[in-house]
């Protein structure tokens, strides 16, 4: 079986985000890119699914994006991945553009079963996989923390407000991956020397548009900054008459 | 987790290749996730965390820069020297116990031992299944091994070793010791392992550096070694002397690891600790000192990466890989010491890594070659002067 597992290349979360001139896109210098954490999760249950069904099973990585992309796909690679497609943009694209980009490579490499992110850490749309199902035809089963496969069927956990939900499915279908779902493996030093020799095939992705447009990024208002009432405990008693009178919160 | 971004003020790593920068951010990862969290305590009851071994193995620590053909992964030197300051960072005695498993144990048998010998032990060696040890120092004998008491005595079938070994890193958790023992006047290596009778490797109690990682005695009484576990390209002092360069080159990146640790601390610290209503930062006398620690950081960072590139295109001489020893060694001791200032009582709390780098960085200023030795190595080699033999 041809497993695909769809990656996106963001910002680290700890890094500080600036806006570019433009006011509609970030500004890359100084930003360190990392592998979108969720979609990490999604490279780990492909690589233990095709190491559970233990047959000629082989793992794809499918990224949208632009040659800085290469870096995250080489990531997939060191953890195990089998090969690497890059499907360049011009500018960045929505959620749909992304489905629909990603859909086309899914249908074309014969893809039955896919992971990806629940989201992607960057613009947090929680979509692409639900859209990209849609476009396809496929099942999906969204949010996921524990997946089996038996044959043609999926059976997965999802969690839900005070308890767990199973959700069963027939391939093809999308997953998409939540934290929990497992412990992503390192890549191993020996995976990192042999993601050299595997190939990452760089194409254009298919005509796409985007249905919805950035107008504007702003950042969030700065904090107020905080009130020291004092250090000893005479400031317990003024700290409990503010909570009461002007925070209202008791 | 910690979220370490590493300290590189002339953009070193734009002199790396992707991937030694991908080596270098999973172990990274590794020491954040699997080290950090666990080492103060391992420190103070003075035990190695031998679980981490198979978690080391799984990502390929042990001997990376030996051959894939042997299970390793086949590093270059740049690689596996970021691989050890990633480590370091961690602890010294993590990054010790690769060293003597990589470096003393695993390519001795590589370089000197028969393909037999590196089939059976080389895959078991890298996976973490077995442990090595390195047997050359002895309780008499430290910056001179060439005195060394330790004897084999030819009989039937193989070799009959007496003698004792001392400072062994690894030796009570090690299933073979690779010792070094003279034969009719002449130093040869022997693969002693565990079971055989007479071998006994006593734990060193009562250590104040190095708590993380296991030091032992290592005894021989009339230990029979046979015939198959001689390493047969073995000719004299100098093949363990080989192996301790190997392990010199490892200790002049890992103690980089140390000198970044104490450094971020040391800034941070300034930057929050207030006195006299404002940040120690903002004092003169603090900012002398962390401009110092970088300054030494920038310039060992330098060395070590100019450094492995000549290893890999094997120019460099053995001099040269002391002088980096010699000089990193001495730093990072230097800026563990000059960090603890910075912070004052806190520094010596287990709360910072800061004491335990520098407890640690007092055994690696003076193992695998003293300070004193490489500076009359060095010395030799630039005036043709031996100021010790």
């Amino acid at each position: 079986m041809k497993i695909a597992v769809c990656i996106s290349h963001v910002p680290d979360t700890a890094t500080k985000i600036n806006i570019a001139d433009n006011g509609k896109e970030i500004d890359p210098a100084g930003v360190t890119y990392i592998i979108n954490p969720y979609d990490e999760f999604a490279v780990e249950e492909a690589l233990t699914t095709k190491e559970t069904l233990g047959d000629d099973s082989e793992v794809i990585a499918i990224s949208v994006g632009n040659d800085k992309n290469k870096e995250t796909i080489k990531k997939a690679l060191a953890m195990g991945v089998d090969s690497g497609v890059l499907l360049k943009i011009e500018s960045q694209l929505d959620s749909f553009g992304i489905a629909k980009a990603l859909a086309e490579e899914i249908k074309a490499q014969g893809c039955d079963l896919v992971f990806m992110g629940k989201q992607s850490v960057d613009f947090d749309n929680q979509i692409v996989g639900q859209m990209t199902s849609a476009i396809l035809d496929y099942s999906c089963i969204s949010v996921v923390v524990d997946f089996k496969l038996d044959g043609q069927d999926i059976t997965c956990e999802r969690e839900i407000e005070g308890g767990k939900e199973v959700v069963a499915a027939q391939l093809p279908c999308i997953i998409t991956a939540q934290k929990g779902l497992n412990e992503p493996r390192y890549a191993s030093l020996k995976g990192i020397m042999s993601a050299k020799k595997k190939t990452i095939e760089e194409k254009s992705a298919v005509e796409t548009e985007s249905n919805t447009e950035v107008i504007g990024l702003k950042k969030p208002p700065a904090k107020n900054p905080g009130r020291i009432l004092g250090t000893d405990s005479s400031a317990v008693h003024e700290l409990v008459r503010l909570l009461r009178e002007e925070a209202k919160v008791i | 987790m910690d979220n370490f971004k590493g300290v590189d003020y002339f953009n070193t790593e734009s002199l790396l290749t992707q991937e030694e920068i991908m080596i270098r951010d999973t172990v990274r990862i590794f020491v954040s996730k699997q080290v950090l969290p666990l080492i103060e305590e391992h420190y103070s009851k003075g035990k190695f965390p031998m679980h981490l071994i198979p978690q080391m193995a799984e990502i390929g620590l042990l001997g990376p820069n030996l051959p894939e053909e042997y299970g390793c992964a086949g590093l270059n030197n740049v690689a596996y020297g970021l691989m050890m300051q990633e480590l370091e960072r961690g602890d010294s005695g993590i990054r010790s116990f690769a060293s003597v498993q990589g470096s003393l144990v695993m390519y001795p048998i590589f370089t000197f031992g028969s393909e037999e010998q590196k089939n059976k032990w080389l895959p078991l060696l890298s996976k973490g299944e077995k442990i090595g040890c390195f047997g050359l120092t002895e309780p008499n004998h430290g910056s001179n091994p060439g005195g060394m008491e330790t004897k084999a005595v030819k009989v039937d079938g193989g070799y009959l070793l007496n003698g004792t070994k001392m400072w062994i890193t690894n030796g009570s958790i090690a299933d073979i010791a690779i010792v070094w023992g003279k034969l009719k006047g002449k130093v040869m290596g022997f693969i002693v392992e565990k079971e055989f009778k007479g071998f006994s490797a006593p734990e060193i109690r009562g250590k104040h550096s190095l708590r993380a990682s296991i030091t032992s005695e290592l005894i021989f009484d009339d230990v029979f070694v046979p015939d198959e576990n001689i390493l047969p390209k073995t000719t004299g002092l100098k093949n363990p002397l080989m192996c301790l360069n190997q392990a010199r080159y490892g200790i002049a990146w890992g103690v980089v690891g140390a000198m970044l640790t104490c450094y971020e601390t040391a800034l941070n610290y300034a930057k929050s600790r207030i006195q006299f209503e404002k940040p120690i930062a903002a004092f003169q006398m603090t900012q002398e000192k962390l401009v110092y620690f970088l300054t030494e950081i920038t310039k060992s960072q330098l060395l070590n990466i100019q450094m492995g590139r000549m290893k890999d295109n094997g120019t460099l001489k053995f001099a040269q890989v002391s002088l980096a020893k010699r000089n990193n060694c001495e730093k990072a001791l230097e800026i563990a010491r000059m960090s603890r200032e910075i912070l004052g009582a806190n520094g010596i709390s287990n709360e910072y890594p800061i004491m335990r780098h520098s407890a640690n960085l007092e055994s690696v200023k003076t193992y695998e070659g003293t300070h004193e030795m490489h500076t009359l190595i060095v010395g030799e080699d630039i005036t043709g002067y031996s100021a010790f033999l």
